[in-house]
């Protein structure tokens, strides 16, 4: 497949190592890799980590990780299903609001309204629909259940009448405005621009102690293991290929019986469970959640990383959101002036040139080396045999 | 009295919308390229007025200078970006949004460089400030002068493709890329043609957005949404739809936000379109093809 990977699969102590009956396994798709596989990034994430990162890094680590969640939603969504959904910052949203609203009201005492509600005093008592919020059995699924519901209502809308495509991609663009400049707008029952801050008490929990925002962070990595898992069983599923044959060939797949429109609209709506999932999870680490992070901007950010480490992989969206925002970091720290041509270069260089992410850098190189007049980027690998292995392993 | 008042700011708001859309329905229509950069031209466009109001003092000869002006800076600069990138995606419609995308964020970086991050303000020409009287109402002569502008715009540019040798060859182009590729029509060039005069016209929206507000770096980012809106309800590529649709989302927005306030109005709008797509999914127009939809 690349030149890397074989150089190095080549070498004779792997090859002696991977004829090895036993070790040979952890080479070889099927359950023992995929268990060695998570457990590796366990180890990465619940040892090593913290061992290595300071406290102040660790809780950075945890508001990318939560980026990272909503990445392996897109990778599914965009990546396998060819949906560009520039909307994600409405279902982060949602999922943060929700959280945010619960932790809000599980440290304001009994019988008085949250203190924003209090300092803008433009309601008497708490408004309907922050009620059921106070409990957690409500507050929690809501957190998955509200996004997905709402994107399965808007695409089973919008995919029904076979609306896709660029215009899938302005209307979910549209919808995170919307969302924004609404909440923006109710500032007496949302706090407005400012959004929810100072939330400090996590189930119980005090997060202003370090050990607990630990705690938030490891319950975290947890989530993130648990959506790529999932993630992973959907993309080789039967359903997985139904989703790329799909993006691929639309016209052929409703020839052959099935409903595109409601295979989108599935996508669709596990992708908002996801960003919903990685929304509280950003609200639990930051302990603040305001319109700015859920609006238009950091919508398509969210896509970066995601074009980056290689959309239609299982990995490469995780990755791609944990480098690229580790990245901004690092960059805005350094240069605050340039991250935004840095970012912007991003965008230019991997989408025009790379498309297929870092995951097809090797091929993207043999490419140029091979032919020169071969202009034409790697294509972005679809069902490639190293999944078909993997499904039927 | 104020539902008309109403109803002539969301007309105003539409010309704007429909300054920024006629560019983008261009060369989405043409092309399959989706244009995020669009906003940034408009924002160029406006600082254009800025830098030769600076240079030179009477306001309304600025003002006449800049749209000629603003036309070739926004143009040229919209050349660049489909000689140097987006030529080589025009069979990824997706991924030249996500470019295109990352070009605005070098170009809003570029006017902060430039300008700085505070926004600027221009001064009217005189004869702009007042307001006209017709009957019992009054309407600001500056928001008439903007919608006069959108609609010379539009008329300037159905008279191109419907008399010129350059709009047939457009219009032949758009209808089917490869049979006119075929009777000799260079269809590369007439891209960059058509990218070029699309991108213009944002310019030109944003001189006449310096009459009514401050221009600021990430100025383009509050129209750019809406004026996809319209192209998407509107029927990509069509004209007549663009026009009729910047007016009536404009005009829409500018009564719901009236009846429920701003905030709301967004989100009601959103649910409009929506619904008006289960209708016509295609847009309010579109070219009739034997393809599969």
């Amino acid at each position: 497949m690349n030149t890397t990977l074989q150089k190095i699969t080549s070498h004779p102590l792997l090859a002696k190592l991977q004829s090895n009956p036993y070790i040979g396994r952890l080479f070889r798709p099927g359950p023992i890799r995929t268990f060695s596989g998570f457990l590796v990034g366990g180890i990465l994430l619940f040892l090593i980590a913290p061992l290595v990162l300071s406290q102040f890094r660790l809780e950075l680590l945890g508001k990318y990780l939560a980026f990272a969640i909503v990445a392996s939603g897109i990778g599914l969504a965009w990546g396998r299903g060819g949906l560009l959904t520039l909307g994600q910052g409405v279902f982060f949203g949602i999922g943060a609001y929700a959280m945010a609203m619960h932790l809000k009201l599980s440290q304001t005492p009994e019988g008085q309204l949250p203190d924003f509600m209090q300092l803008y005093g433009e309601v008497e008592s708490l408004p309907s629909y922050w009620v059921p919020f106070q409990y957690a059995w409500f507050a929690i699924p809501a957190i998955i259940i509200l996004p997905a519901l709402i994107a399965y209502l808007v695409g089973a809308m919008i995919f029904r009448r076979g609306v896709r495509g660029a215009y899938f991609a302005i209307l979910s663009q549209a919808l995170a405005a919307a969302l924004a400049i609404f909440i923006v707008g109710q500032q007496g029952t949302t706090g407005g621009t400012n959004g929810l801050t100072n939330l400090n008490n996590f189930f119980g929990y005090d997060l202003d102690d370090p050990v607990n925002r630990k705690m938030v962070y490891f319950i975290i990595a947890g989530i993130l293991l648990g959506v790529i898992a999932i993630t992973r069983q959907l993309m080789f599923s039967r359903y997985g290929e139904l989703l790329v044959a799909t993006r691929d060939a639309y016209q052929r797949v409703r020839f052959l019986g099935y409903n595109p429109a409601r295979v989108l609209t599935v996508a669709f709506a596990v992708s908002a469970a996801m960003a919903g999932l990685g929304g509280a999870a950003f609200v639990s680490i930051v302990g603040a959640i305001n319109p700015a992070s859920i609006d238009v901007v950091p919508s398509i950010a969210f896509i970066i990383g995601v074009a980056v480490g290689g959309r239609s992989t299982l990995l490469g969206p995780v990755l791609g959101a944990v480098g690229v925002a580790w990245f901004g970091t690092a960059a805005s720290e350094a240069y605050p002036d340039s991250w935004q041509y840095i970012q912007g270069g991003m965008f230019i260089l991997v989408v025009a040139f790379l498309p297929g992410g870092l995951a097809t850098l090797p091929a993207a190189f043999r490419a140029i080396k091979g032919k020169w007049d071969d202009r034409k980027p790697p294509e972005i690998p679809s069902m490639g045999s190293g999944a078909v292995q993997e499904a039927s392993a | 009295m104020i539902v008309v008042n109403q109803l002539f700011t969301g007309i105003s708001f539409g010309s704007l919308l429909l300054l920024i859309a006629l560019g983008l329905t261009l060369i989405f229509g043409q092309m399959n390229v989706i244009n995020m950069a669009q906003g940034e031209l408009f924002m160029f466009g406006a600082y254009t007025v800025y830098v030769l109001q600076l240079v030179m003092t009477s306001a309304g000869l600025s003002l006449f200078l800049a749209l000629p002006v603003a036309f070739v800076v926004s143009g040229l600069i919209g050349l660049a970006m489909e000689v140097l990138l987006i030529r080589r995606l025009y069979e990824r419609p997706l991924d030249t949004l996500l470019v295109t995308w990352g070009v605005a964020l070098v170009l809003q970086q570029l006017a902060r460089n430039i300008f700085g991050a505070t926004n600027k303000q221009t001064s009217a020409p005189e004869w702009l400030t007042g307001a006209v009287t017709i009957g019992e109402f009054s309407f600001p002569a500056s928001r008439l002068f903007i919608l006069a502008l959108a609609l010379g715009a539009v008329l300037a540019l159905s008279l191109t493709f419907k008399f010129t040798p350059l709009g047939r060859r457009i219009r032949a182009v758009v209808q089917n890329r490869r049979l006119a590729a075929t009777s000799g029509i260079p269809t590369s060039r007439v891209d960059r043609t058509t990218f070029f005069i699309g991108c213009g016209l944002a310019g030109i929206a944003g001189v006449a957005l310096t009459l009514l507000g401050a221009i600021g770096p990430t100025m383009g980012q509050s129209y750019i949404v809406d004026a996809f809106l319209v192209v998407v309800v509107g029927g990509i590529g069509q004209l007549k739809g663009t026009v009729i649709m910047a007016f009536a989302i404009g005009m829409a927005s500018a009564l719901i936000e009236y009846q429920v306030g701003p905030s709301l109005a967004k989100v009601l709008v959103f649910i409009g379109i929506v619904i008006f797509l289960q209708w016509r999914p295609q847009g309010l127009f579109s070219q009739q093809t034997r393809s599969l939809a």
